[in-house]
């Protein structure tokens, strides 16, 4: 760091501190909100301070069931989207290591053309290819459940492009030696280029977490059944035209919750995510 | 304990390249033979293909009697080092060292007994519960031999181990791994490309050029008796001088020359030579060169002259014992006796000898 003259590192920080306002500032009057009834949401201006139902709406919400959203409470939401953000997470990773595994380390008819393949859908998110997608799994019966929420958004060219990037810094004596220590394929994958990649998984891992907590349009259009829900969709589906059929209490408590599990991953795995970017260790 | 025998072995790459000509070698039970040769000559391609990391193309490998072509490595009974050591870093020294045993399925008491005397004869037991990264490159390389040791195999293969090291380290690792294999007495092929290491380390010395082998033989028979120019160049250090018998200067050794009309070429070791200082006499069997100072390299117990011969002739290098003060431009005489000299056909650069 530059060492630079008081005024100016005072300045940096007053400019710092301004900005984690702002960014901070709409969440805690989301959390204040959450902390209040109904009737005084609707009577703006809202207080800066929390108010007393902390206990009431919470409780209701986790344990209660929203209306709105047939009834279902958001510890229900918070378990399926946890199944499909973690599904969608390790079965990219798991996906996205062997094949990467494959393309870098055999040689086999067509190789290259495969990784073209790969690489070709990353013009492909699943925005684009949703049609047939959503017929697919119509024809799978696979609306409506936790595989139908997670199967098509698990495949990863990013995170295959990622892993060969990685497993291509290798070097090839450290196979070899493998080789003659008599490893097979599949025990040099787990007994070697996985713990070697761990960071890498690591830092991964947040990310597409993140991706899979937040995804909107293809959980909305594979899911009919309330009980199937995502928290997102459920909080889109709880807010209605009219402020006075919106339970604003119940969905500020959601909000809130909605990003407790993520702001969770990323800071117990920080140490690891921020490993993982900066260093390749060899 | 095994003998490795190659008979014809040839490598063709997928793109044509042949990097290994037709080699047929005995390496001895116990031996340890040096392949020296420069860069690019196809000593690697030849030790992977014992090892079983490269395909063969062509001919035999034989290790132990039996023949080896299709078995993967592990099954060669062979143990490897690596030049960058290859070690597992995310492992600790006696997990590197285990691994091969356990995926072997040793019995546990075997491992930790073979561990045990690994890291007592490598003196590495302190570092047993490191990790690679926390090792010196020595320490390093010692934690590589000891991973070829726990295996106790037929043969031991190493692919230019000292080259990372720094240069007085390569000397001590040198002599350590002499004694090591004089100990165990397992069969060693050694890959090199510094003559010095080769020769100090063999009992066979295999001269590899282009693919083909130049000659193979103990390190003092190949010195004293080098079957073509190739090899009189690379062995030794300063390489021998040459002196192509039709070329400028080379009159007064026309006398050397043999039967037959070949062109031929004259070769004669520095160390063979001495300079003609302060009216040291001639000996009836030396022949004198004029030579007029190019250059004196001062290496410390003695130096290195060089000189062109009659002006326009082959630089010729001569040794001198301790420092020598001649300044180029100088002209000066120096004699070698006739004995000294070595025969080579100019164009096939084979060795000729004196009927
Ligand atoms: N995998 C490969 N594919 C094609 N050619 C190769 C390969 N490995 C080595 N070669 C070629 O084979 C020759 C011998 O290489 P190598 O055995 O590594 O030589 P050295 O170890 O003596 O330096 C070289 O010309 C090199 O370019
Ligand atoms: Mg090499």
């Amino acid at each position: 760091m530059i060492e630079r003259d008081r005024g100016g590192r005072i300045f940096a920080h007053l400019l710092l501190i301004l900005g984690v306002l702002i960014v901070a500032f709409p969440i805690y009057y989301t959390f204040i909100a959450s902390t209040q009834t109904i009737q005084t949401i609707l009577r703006p201006p809202l207080p800066l301070t929390p108010g007393g139902e902390f206990a009431e709406n919470y409780g209701q919400a986790l344990f209660g069931g929203v209306g709105r959203i047939g009834g279902v409470d958001v510890g229900t939401l918070l378990f399926n989207t946890s199944v499909m953000a973690l599904g969608i997470a390790l079965g990219k990773i798991a996906i996205s290591l062997l094949s990467a595994f494959a393309i870098v380390f055999f040689r086999f008819p067509f190789r290259m053309f495969f990784f073209w393949m790969i690489f070709v859908t990353l013009m492909l998110p699943v925005e684009v290819r949703i049609l047939p997608t959503y017929k697919v799994m119509v024809d799978l019966g696979l609306i409506d459940t936790y595989a139908g929420l997670i199967l098509p958004l698990v495949a990863s060219a990013t995170a295959t492009l990622l892993f060969r990037q990685f497993f291509m810094t290798i070097p090839p004596e450290l196979v070899e030696a493998a080789r003659i220590d008599g490893a097979g394929p599949m025990k040099f994958f787990r007994d070697i280029l996985i713990p070697l990649s761990r960071t890498n998984i690591a830092a991964l891992f947040v990310i597409l977490f993140i991706y899979g907590w937040t995804q909107y349009l293809w959980p909305l259009l594979v899911t009919n059944d309330n009980r199937m829900n995502t928290i997102v969709i459920a909080l889109k589906k709880m807010v209605s035209f009219a402020d006075a059929d919106t339970p604003w209490n119940l969905v500020m408590v959601t909000a809130i919750l909605a990003i407790v599990p993520p702001v969770l991953v990323v800071v117990l795995m920080q140490r690891w995510f921020v490993r993982g970017l900066v260093e390749s260790e060899k | 304990m095994a003998a490795i025998e190659l008979s014809e072995v040839r490598k063709v790459y997928a793109g044509g390249v042949e990097a290994v000509k037709g080699v047929s070698l005995t390496i001895p039970d116990g031996a340890f033979c040096v392949l020296v040769g420069p860069s690019g000559c196809g000593k690697s391609t030849l030790l992977r293909m014992v090892a079983g990391l490269e395909s063969i193309s062509g001919g035999t490998v034989r290790i132990g009697g039996r023949v080896v072509n299709d078995l993967e490595p592990a099954s060669r009974d062979i143990a490897m080092v690596f030049q960058n050591y290859a070690l597992y870093p995310h492992m600790t020294v006696r997990q590197n060292l285990e691994y091969g045993l356990k995926n072997r399925r040793t019995p546990k008491e075997e491992i930790a007994r073979r561990v045990e005397e690994a890291a007592r004869i490598l003196e590495i037991g302190q570092y047993l519960d490191r990790r690679p990264g926390q090792l010196s490159g020595g320490q390093r390389q010692r934690v590589a031999m000891g991973r070829a040791i726990v295996r106790e195999p037929a043969a031991f293969l190493f692919d230019e181990p000292l080259s990372n090291l720094d240069a007085k380290l390569r000397v001590t690792m040198r002599a350590e791994i002499r004694r090591l294999q004089r100990r165990l007495k397992t069969t060693s092929l050694y890959v090199t490309h510094d003559q010095l290491e080769a020769m100090t380390l063999a009992d066979q010395l295999v001269v590899l050029n282009a693919g083909r082998i130049e000659q193979a033989g103990s390190p003092m028979a190949i010195y004293e008796k080098p079957a073509s120019l190739f090899v009189a160049t690379f062995i030794g250090s300063p390489a021998m001088n040459l002196v192509p018998l039709d070329g400028p200067g080379a009159s007064p050794l026309a006398t050397l020359a043999g039967p037959g009309k070949a062109k031929q070429t004259l070769g004669i070791r520095p160390e063979h030579m001495r300079l003609l200082e302060g009216g040291a006499g001639v000996r009836a069997d030396e022949i004198v060169l004029d030579l007029s100072v190019s250059g004196v390299e001062v290496v410390g117990a003695e130096s290195y002259v060089t000189g062109r011969l009659a002006n326009s002739g082959p630089e010729i290098a001569v040794r001198v014992p301790g420092y020598s003060h001649l300044e180029p431009g100088a002209s000066v005489k120096a004699a070698a006796p006739l004995g000294a000299f070595h025969r080579f056909d100019a164009e096939s650069g084979r060795r000729l000898e004196l009927a």
